[in-house]
């Protein structure tokens, strides 16, 4: 090893090690007992068994997997829409950048639960939004807001849109202003510069903010378990079942694995997508 | 005169310093016309309001007699070469050099024999397909040339577009520029704070002082006849000898007495190649700097020499 590699060995080690106790050897844990059978209350007992594997080869559970990825795509898309003009607008505020990252941060200092409730007191029948527009005469029976999937969408893209916000910002802020000096000196109108310039310069930050939003509301299970109500079973819901109620563990990790494995594979997917694009 | 470009009596305020006062020029068409001054004085802001990226706070701008001043830059046919060049990243030469055309038209192959001419004008043919990031300095300044210039812009706006360039390369590019400016005929409007850049290449020229221009004129007659000392101090090397402009390569220097001439004491001399620079003291104390061809001397430190020139090369009432 030549000295420069050693140092960089020696920085990385404490890093990988905490990588490998608090995901290798969890996710090692999870892989053994994806093949062992069901204790009967709870945890795991041999024999060894496929069988949880060939369990989710079932369409039901397909169906439950393809409900997953549509609904994450769909908020990844409305996260993305709704992220690129916010964090092009923080990005041009000049001096008032700061304020505006802070306030995009603010809501993490309330727990994700809490703010998952006080949704719900806005969209149930007797919530908020009912009472005020039955008051106002608007509506004679409550709108149906809450336990459907659109409310599941609406909390995922809630909940998740500062993680769009912040990669965009980062590219948007990292632009050059003098290139839109120059697209407007040779010709482009500002919105032939948005989609010649400023969007196609952004597109690491699009893939980041895709990735950051569409691998963890896969795996959600909060949002889908208090919007969604009892409809809408994600993949998310569909393990942390088996880990309570159902008290089906290696079929729980079975799940949780073929998970992991469909996101990096989208990942992967995207990433060759994207080298193509580029 | 047929002028292309007109300012007439433009100010640009920011909050309340006027970084451009009052200037007004007409540039005839086919002219190379510069604006010199040192750094802060306006130019850049001068060729933004030209631009399109300020709006001038009183003052009109006329491109071919017509007010350009309220139209936004996309509107204004007029091209520039920035500073930095700001060459678009994510596009090839032949990306960025199309980006114009395919604002003006639909088409998806804009004057494809348009580009290709303008590409081989510049020498960058075979590098069509090369992104900016693998450009020397020198190619990536010719694509944004290129890129302004397929545009066939009724004025092309350089802000010391020399300046990113390293010295050697930056005699060569002058000259090519020069060169370009004829074979086209585009009318330049062009910014440099370096005099010997502004002297060598203009038709006209322009001296800024703090937002104003303090004069304006033929780079001749700007170095021989100045009106004020900055301006004198600014195009050259002066001295000041007794309230009289010299400069220096007007002195002769000689080893004997002459009439008329002044005795002085060699303190320096510095080397320039093809010149050198001897510092003396005249009597009443005031330093003067003298050019000689450098094979001329040696001049040891503290030799008595005698200065004389001609009462023709002194510039006197300068304000
Ligand atoms: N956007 C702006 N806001 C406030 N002041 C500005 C702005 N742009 C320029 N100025 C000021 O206006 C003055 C002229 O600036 P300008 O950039 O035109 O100078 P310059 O002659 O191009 O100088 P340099 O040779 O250093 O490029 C400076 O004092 C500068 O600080
Ligand atoms: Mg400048």
């Amino acid at each position: 090893m030549t000295p420069a590699n050693r140092l960089r060995a020696l920085f990385l080690t404490p890093a990988a090690a905490v990588m490998l106790a608090t995901l290798g050897v969890p996710l090692a844990i999870v892989a053994t007992y994806s093949f062992l059978s069901r204790g009967a209350y709870g945890g795991v007992e041999i024999p060894w068994t496929q069988e949880n594997y060939t369990r989710l080869l079932d369409p039901l559970y397909g169906g439950i997997f393809l409900r997953s990825a549509w609904i994450s795509l769909l908020a990844t898309v409305g996260c993305l829409v709704l992220a690129f003009p916010l964090a092009l607008f923080i990005a041009r505020s000049g001096a008032r950048k700061n304020l505006y990252l802070a306030l995009v941060i603010l809501p993490f200092w309330t727990s994700f639960l809490i703010r998952l409730y006080a949704w719900m007191f806005l969209l149930r029948d007797t919530g908020l939004i009912n009472t005020a527009l039955e008051a106002l005469g608007v509506i004679h029976a409550p709108l149906p807001m809450l336990y459907n999937e659109g409310a599941v969408l609406l909390g995922l893209i809630y909940g998740y849109l500062p993680f769009a916000v912040l990669p965009l910002y980062a590219t948007l802020e990292r632009q050059d202003p003098a290139l839109l000096d120059a697209a407007a000196d040779l010709g482009a109108t500002p919105v032939h510069a948005l989609f010649r310039i400023t969007i196609p310069l952004s597109m690491p930050g699009i893939w980041a903010a895709a990735i950051l939003v569409f691998v963890p509301c896969v795996g959600t299970y909060i949002v889908s378990d208090l919007l969604g109500g009892s409809k809408t079973v994600l993949i998310g819901n569909l393990v942390q079942n088996q880990f309570t109620s159902s008290r089906d563990w290696p079929f729980g990790a079975a799940a949780s694995l073929v998970l992991i494995g469909a996101a990096i594979g989208m990942l992967l997917l995207m990433r060759k997508s994207r080298e193509e694009l580029l | 005169m047929d002028a292309v470009l007109e300012l007439a009596n433009v100010s640009k305020a920011f909050a309340t310093h006027k970084a451009v006062d009052d200037v007004s020029f007409a540039i005839p068409r086919g002219a190379f016309f510069s604006l010199l001054g040192p750094s802060g004085c306006g130019k850049t802001t001068t060729l933004r309001l030209v631009a399109g990226f300020e709006a001038p706070t009183v003052g009109e701008i006329r491109l071919n007699g017509e007010r350009i001043d309220l139209l936004p830059p996309y509107q204004r046919n007029v091209n520039t070469v920035f500073q930095s060049y700001a060459l678009f990243p994510h596009l090839t030469v032949q990306g960025n050099v199309e980006f114009g055309l395919r604002n003006k038209s639909k088409d998806a192959n804009p004057a494809a024999d348009k580009v290709r001419r303008v590409l081989e004008q510049l020498e960058l043919s075979g590098k069509e397909a090369r992104k900016p990031s693998e450009l020397s300095g020198g190619e990536k300044q010719r694509v944004a040339l290129a890129r302004a210039l397929v545009l066939s812009p009724e004025v092309l706006l350089l802000d010391e577009p020399l300046s990113a360039l390293d010295p050697q390369l930056r005699q060569q590019v002058r000259a090519e520029l020069r060169d370009l400016q004829k074979k086209t005929g585009v009318t330049f409007l062009f910014v440099t704070h370096d005099q010997e850049e502004a002297l060598s290449l203009s038709d006209t020229l322009a001296v800024m002082r703090a937002g104003r221009v303090e004069q304006m004129g033929a780079p001749q007659e700007l170095y021989r006849k100045p009106r004020t000392k900055f301006v004198a101090a600014f195009l050259g090397d002066i001295n000041w000898i007794s309230g009289v402009g010299v400069r220096p390569e007007a002195i002769r220097i000689t080893r004997g007495a002459e009439p008329g001439s002044k005795m002085a004491v060699v303190s320096a001399t510095s080397f320039l190649g093809p010149s050198a620079h001897v510092t003396t003291t005249i009597e009443d104390g005031t330093r003067v700097t003298v050019q000689v061809p450098s094979s001329d001397g040696p001049y040891a430190a503290q030799e008595t020499v005698y200065l004389s020139w001609s009462a023709t090369d002194e510039l006197r009432d300068l304000k």
